[in-house]
């Protein structure tokens, strides 16, 4: 048995549907399609699949998607909690399988049709329970609210201002217009636009939100070891870490001592622990960004800057190609697609591939979080 | 939406007491706003929680607060919303920190009296460190608290 998870498996094999506001094709179906794509890629046949990994919120089980494909016996399967909070968890969940010997082929998927089916805050009654007795009742309804209360705190204790959030929803916006498979491809994001558009949860505005999105993608993860006769370069899991910090009362934490410091840095510090190497070596990140404000949330979080240094990081073009850490080279949640992150994970494995359409040159390592604010996860890629 | 909201869609949403949490709501209803309060080591606990993530107890008290306190922060949310809630929107929403004890924080809404509607404070009346004060409000047979600007 592996007594470290550190590159001892790999990712081999993404896969992805189109990105659309509206796709005909059901979940089920989608899921099926980024399935197969991914163990194409790898070059790995349905048969060989003996583990899945997934998180909630997801409508397609592995039981369905294990008949439709045409998986092998499954030895090992997983669900994350906490909806976007467990993307990268599925990863870390089959690395861990994987090394110690529970499974050998792995897939872990996410299948969306967010775009045209209902917004899961509508469904409010069912949240009335635990904990939203406390918040919905006076108008708290949304994840937007929700955050964007957090936000208005941050603002208000470290100067941080909405230009700050507008260079991350620019960076984003910039990487997908050069990435042909987002839906903000060729649709360039100004000051001005930012500025003037609508708000949704003031301080928030329009584009400080992610996009809902109908599409799906996957991934397929073995060891390191079988990793060497795949197709593709591995793609290697170097560290994986969950984090719930004490205290913590998901997307509201309000009830935290400290509310600004969110589950980022729980997993952050398990995550360096467990690595060769440490924020200064990253070429580049993929930063789960539901919201905007997540980003320099999450920044100091994973100790690329201090406490309340976040928004003041995004500043001179640091999170653009060429600054100090390029972010979200796909375009994001906010511009590429929104599926709970899982496009972050494979747009990690496109830039350690060297095939990112918004390529950093020579990217040798990459950061992959998944939803902060909620109980979360991370990977950390090498290639 | 093409069609009008009906009569239920305009109810704003009533809280749903948990086990934990049905002390503090029937408080409410007789105008108190109280607090979880562990019997064996003192601290004050929010949300309320079967025992003391500080000693293990599972006895508690509800301990009455001042009813005084400042804005942590605040929203103002714009549609898309529920429709009770589009239909004032936007309103605030703030997060109340409470002078008694400023580690335990409460959502509600900053109102020009207790039953005025949530928009009925001028946005740019809203502070964080601006004082406040609980008043109580009974909405569809529940009592909410809600919270009027305090003296500065
Ligand atoms: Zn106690």
């Amino acid at each position: 048995m592996a007594a470290t998870l550190k590159d001892a498996t790999a990712i081999v094999g993404i896969g992805q549907t189109p990105f659309a506001k509206r796709l005909p094709a059901s979940e089920k179906e989608l899921a099926c399609r980024a399935i197969l794509a991914a163990l194409a890629d790898a070059g790995i046949a349905p048969g060989e699949v003996d583990a899945f990994a997934s998180y909630t919120m997801e409508e397609t089980d592995e039981v369905e998607v294990a008949k439709a494909i045409g998986a092998g016996d499954v030895t090992f399967f997983s669900k994350v909690g906490y909806g976007g909070g467990g993307s990268c968890a599925t990863v870390g969940h089959l690395a861990a399988a994987i090394a110690t010997g529970q499974a050998t082929v792995g897939v872990a998927w996410r299948s969306r049709k967010r775009g045209s089916g209902p917004r899961p805050w509508k469904n409010t009654a069912v949240q009335l329970p635990t904990p939203g007795q406390w918040t919905r009742p006076f108008g708290l309804l949304r994840p937007a609210d929700e955050i964007g209360m957090l936000a208005r705190r941050y603002m208000h204790e470290y100067g941080a201002t909405r230009d700050h959030l507008f260079n991350v929803a620019m960076a984003c916006r910039n990487r997908a217009n050069e990435n042909p498979a987002a839906m903000m491809y060729e649709r360039p994001l100004t000051r001005e636009m930012y500025m003037t558009s609508r708000m949704i949860s003031d301080p928030l505005c329009l584009f400080d939100n992610c996009l809902e999105t109908d599409g799906a993608l996957a991934c397929v993860v073995v060891s390191a070891e079988r990793a060497r006769d795949c197709r593709h370069k591995p793609v290697y899991v170097h560290s994986a870490a969950q984090g719930l910090p004490s205290q913590h009362h998901g997307m509201v934490n309000y009830w935290n001592d400290d509310p600004l410091s969110g589950p980022a840095w729980t997993a952050a510090r398990h995550l360096w622990k467990q690595a060769d190497f440490g924020p200064a070596d990253v070429d580049v990140a993929q930063i789960y960004d539901a919201f905007t404000p997540l980003i320099p949330l999450s920044l100091e979080g994973y100790g690329f800057c201090g406490r309340g240094e976040g928004a003041a990081f995004t500043e001179g073009g640091a999170l653009e190609i060429g600054g100090r850490l390029p972010i979200n080279t796909g375009g994001g949640g906010l511009s590429e697609a929104y599926v709970h992150g899982f496009n972050l994970i494979n747009e990690g494995v496109k830039q350690l591939r060297g095939t990112s359409t918004a390529q950093v040159p020579d990217a040798a390592t990459c950061l992959v979080t998944a939803g902060e604010g909620v109980p979360t996860s991370a990977i950390l890629l090498r290639a | 939406m093409t069609t009008a909201p009906g009569a239920d869609e305009l109810q704003l949403l009533l809280p749903v007491p948990d086990e934990d949490g049905a002390p503090f709501w029937e408080y409410a209803a007789r105008g108190e706003l109280r607090v979880q309060a562990c019997t064996s080591c003192g601290r004050l606990r929010f949300p309320p929680r079967p025992c003391c993530p500080h000693c293990g107890s599972f006895e508690s008290e509800w301990r009455l607060m001042s009813g005084r306190g400042r804005i942590w922060s605040y929203v103002l949310p714009h549609p898309p919303l529920l429709p009770a809630y589009a239909a004032q929107a936007p309103y605030n929403v703030i997060l109340v920190e409470l002078s008694d004890a400023p580690h335990i924080r409460l959502a509600g809404n900053l109102v020009a009296s207790a039953d005025a509607p949530l928009d009925s404070v001028d946005p740019s009346r809203l502070r964080i460190g601006a004082q406040v004060q609980v008043v109580f409000t009974e909405t569809g047979g529940m009592t909410v608290p809600r919270w009027i600007p305090g003296k500065s």
